[in-house]
């Protein structure tokens, strides 16, 4: 990698300086230039010569300045990198849509390469005609677009037991959020000739992958709005998000999402596979479990000011912002508490809550270098209100691990920085 | 176990599921079937956001077309032959549906778990390091950090059986027959002290097997648990009167560190820094000649290039195999100096016999016939790999290894 120039200085650095010189300029209120800045004075080379041609980069990467916000994965969670997860680096993004190249990845065996060419999708079970579809005969089903948010049921899932990692990518951050174009579920049965029976049917729904990590669906659900996908943002699907084509269960845990999706199968009862069973279930305090736990219940997080994103301006105005979602519909408001949720005060939200979608909220605010115990807070249109971490853990106690959607907690420090923290 | 589900209570259900439903249920056949109603112009006016978009909510669709025969179909991709279908269709079911006809034994199954699964599972299913533990756990679901292991919390056998046929060995999947899977089942049953050592699991007896832990499980109950108490109106303003900071994740540490992607760099750099790593040691002749300690592999041109491919491939390995600075022994043995290195000679390794009895070195010759297909290769092989079938690969990964003299 080519060695940083002085202006190519990563995000990570540029914090860094700036953490240390916010202290210094506290209070300075509006800024005042002793000598002219060269950056203007100066002609600059990139004012002077050529930048790179139209084709230098055929298929474009984010500028190296931003080469730090890539997805990250925390080693000592699983026993490997193949079976395994890492995160979006929220902390980093604005706006709603997840760039695809930096949206979590979760594999059980890989991210598999799946040509086209090599793609089939086979309808069975009971149906009137087992059916074969290509991804060329995909394409010839009318199909729809949505905007719909992936989360992990373990997203935030380390912190059931206590704050533990520092920063809303690792939190919060195995979530993303893409358009869809896709082709309705219902109508791919509806081509094999299912009966239009749902009364105790299900959907058996596998990935093409060595995984390929079953999942059974409810027929309603099915029928619903769930979407056999093969383009997320207009673009081809990407390998580790299911190319060419995988499920969307809108609303739904991101492990029913099946990748490469090759098979589903309509049947009068849940497989009970691994993935329903011994893992994505919930155990509560008394050692049984739940199962089922489909839905993703409304929960937001303030992704700045946060650990990776101190606050490096020093006094003044502050835009405290995040993300905010529920598997039950739309967003309809977000509240922010300063004080560890002693008062709140109602964000402002960038565009109004779309159907399970993550919704962008600000607050635009000052900062006179206060400690703040940062708290966001969703409701959705069902009036469903995010709960502390208290509440959940009085229903489930601490070892449920999956569908921790409490409220998070970042301790503002006076110099800046945060801190992932839990209060009383 | 009840298989009908009140999925749609109103609780849950918003205005937008209700409509998906109604016109999914309407006649479909219509020409002219008005818009999927579900999006803006059927909520509420909202209140302090934008409102540009909502009259095009209108116009928002679903593909709810017409169809070319008129019966909701468009006679679009094949019938599924009854072949294709056994091929891929290998679901079992907790009533034992899907099971196919055959029998493994406990002793088979010792046999054939120390051959596929230990690697990763331990001999007695106790788990390997990070990865999963098979058994034990007994009575641990109600304490801290419970032990869920196939005894302890996994409700249905069928699940074990699906699993390992449709799944594993990791890396492998799908190799293992219809009696070998039943076998590797009734040895983790006898793991879990569930059976004892003579018996044999079949397809007659499969359902007559009660996993301990089968009424552990209940159906989601946060409608009556959870939602009403949390769908109120929230508090604004004095809402408790002290707060205190209880846990900090500074003091855990466990955050990877951020430097760290410095030196991590996204992938496809990272692909390309070792090659320009060893790049220099094959472009300096005299420093190869003035270390004749150097293995003879070494002598053979490098291929930078090729070696950064062959990262890529070693992603396959990664699961088991560490190689480079401060690489260890895992579920596989460490790689440094794989090329040239004699085999079976990773300090503090245990190695399946068949390699201790194996004898010579690891030239690349070898290791290509090894890598392409492990199990025909060297028999008795601890390493659950399938092997690499395209040359390009091996070319690649053994020139990649070559970087970590």
């Amino acid at each position: 990698m080519a060695e940083d120039t002085g202006r190519g200085t990563s995000r990570r650095a540029f914090l860094r300086g700036s953490v240390a010189a916010g202290g210094a300029v506290l209070g300075a209120g509006m800024a005042q230039a002793a000598d002219p800045d060269p950056l203007i004075t100066t002609v600059q080379p990139w004012a002077q010569g050529f930048g790179d041609g139209v084709d230098a980069t055929p298929y474009g990467l984010p500028i190296r300045f931003e080469e730090d916000v890539i997805r990250r994965n925390v080693e000592w969670l699983t026993a490997d990198t193949i079976s395994s997860i890492n995160f979006t680096p929220i902390h980093a993004l604005d706006g709603t849509i997840t760039p695809a190249g930096c949206a979590f990845e979760r594999h059980h065996s890989g991210a598999i390469e799946l040509a086209k060419e090599d793609y089939r999708l086979m309808i069975n079970g009971l149906v009137e005609t087992p059916m074969v579809f290509s991804y060329a005969d995909l394409e010839r089903f009318p199909r729809e677009n949505h905007v719909y948010f992936c989360e992990c049921a373990a997203n935030s899932g380390m912190e059931w037991a206590g704050a533990q990692l520092n920063g809303a990518q690792f939190t919060h951050g195995m979530i993303h959020n893409m358009e869809y174009s896709g082709i309705p579920l219902r109508t791919l049965l509806a081509e094999a000739g299912w009966s239009g029976e749902t009364e105790g049917k299900w959907v058996y729904v596998e990935g093409a992958d060595a995984s390929s990590n079953g999942r059974s669906i409810p027929m309603e659900k099915a029928l619903d709005d769930c979407l056999v996908a093969i383009k997320a943002n207009g673009e081809a699907l990407r390998k580790e998000h299911g190319y060419p084509a995988r499920l969307v269960v809108p609303g739904w845990e991101g492990n029913m999402w099946v990748k490469w999706i090759r098979r589903i199968e309509v049947m009068d009862g849940p497989v009970e596979s691994r993935e329903e069973t011994s893992k994505y279930t919930d155990t509560l305090a008394d050692g049984t479990s739940r199962k089922w736990t489909w839905v993703m219940d409304a929960k937001s997080v303030v992704t700045s000011p946060s650990p990776q994103m101190p606050i490096t301006h020093g006094q003044g105005p502050v835009v405290i912002t995040g993300m905010a979602w529920s598997g039950h519909g739309r967003i309809t408001r977000v509240d922010v508490s300063k004080d560890g949720g002693k008062t709140w005060e109602t964000a402002r939200l960038a565009r109004e809550g779309e159907n399970k979608a993550l919704t962008r909220f600000y607050l635009d605010t000052v900062w006179e270098g206060e400690e703040w115990l940062l708290q966001s807070r969703a409701i959705d249109e069902t009036g469903y209100v995010q709960p502390t971490k208290a509440q959940l853990r009085e229903v489930r106690g601490l070892n449920s691990i999956y569908h921790n959607n409490a409220i998070q907690t970042w301790w503002i420090k006076s110099n800046g920085e945060a801190e992932n923290v839990e209060v009383s | 176990m009840s298989k009908s589900l009140k999925l749609f209570g109103a609780a849950t259900l918003g205005v937008a599921g209700v409509m998906v439903v109604a016109v999914n249920f309407a006649d479909r056949n219509i020409a002219g079937m008005p818009a999927e109603p579900q999006l803006l112009g059927a909520l509420p006016a909202p209140e302090p956001v934008e409102t540009a978009e909502a009259p095009q909510g209108l116009l928002v669709g679903a593909a709810q077309a017409a169809t070319s025969a008129g019966d909701g179909k468009f006679g679009l991709g094949r019938t599924a032959l009854p072949e294709e279908v056994a091929a891929w269709d290998h679901d079992i079911s907790p009533d034992g549906t899907g099971l196919p006809v055959g029998a493994g034994s406990v002793e088979d199954g010792e046999m054939l778990f120390e051959d596929n699964c230990a690697s990763c599972h331990g001999s007695f299913a106790e788990g390997v390091g990070n990865w999963p533990k098979l058994a034990g756990g007994d009575g641990t679901l109600n304490h801290a950090d419970p032990l869920k292991t196939v005894g302890s919390f996994w409700p249905y056998l069928s699940t074990v059986y699906d699993y390992v046929h449709r799944s594993m060995p990791f890396g492998n999947a799908q190799i293992l027959s219809d009696d070998e899977v039943y076998a590797i089942t009734a040895y983790i049953l006898y793991s879990n002290d569930l059976v004892d050592d003579e018996f044999v699991l079949s397809n007659e007896n499969f359902t007559e097997v009660e996993m301990p832990n089968s009424e552990g499980f209940i159906v989601d109950d946060r409608a009556e648990t959870e939602y009403p108490q949390w769908r109120a109106d929230p508090c604004m303003e004095a809402c408790k009167d002290e707060v205190e900071i209880t846990m900090r994740a500074t003091v855990l540490d466990v955050t990877p560190d951020q430097a760290g992607s410095e030196a991590e760099p996204a992938a496809t750099e990272a692909a390309a820094a070792p090659a320009e790593d060893a790049a220099p040691a094959a472009a300096e002749p005299e420093t190869a000649e003035a270390a004749p300690a150097e293995p003879a592999v070494q002598e053979a041109a490098f291929d930078p290039d090729l070696a950064a491919e062959g990262e890529k491939v070693f992603n396959k390995c990664k699961a088991c195999h560490q190689v480079g600075e401060g690489a260890s022994n895992r579920t596989g043995p460490e790689l440094n100096g794989i090329v040239g290195r004699e085999v079976a000679a990773a300090e503090g390794f245990k190695y399946s016999d068949a390699m201790m009895e194996h004898g010579g070195t690891w030239t690349p010759e070898e290791l290509r016939a090894f890598l392409a297909n492990p199990r025909q290769d060297l028999k008795g092989t601890r390493m659950a790999f399938a092997g690499l079938r395209k040359d390009e690969d091996l070319d690649a990964v053994i020139e990649y290894l070559k970087s970590f003299p």
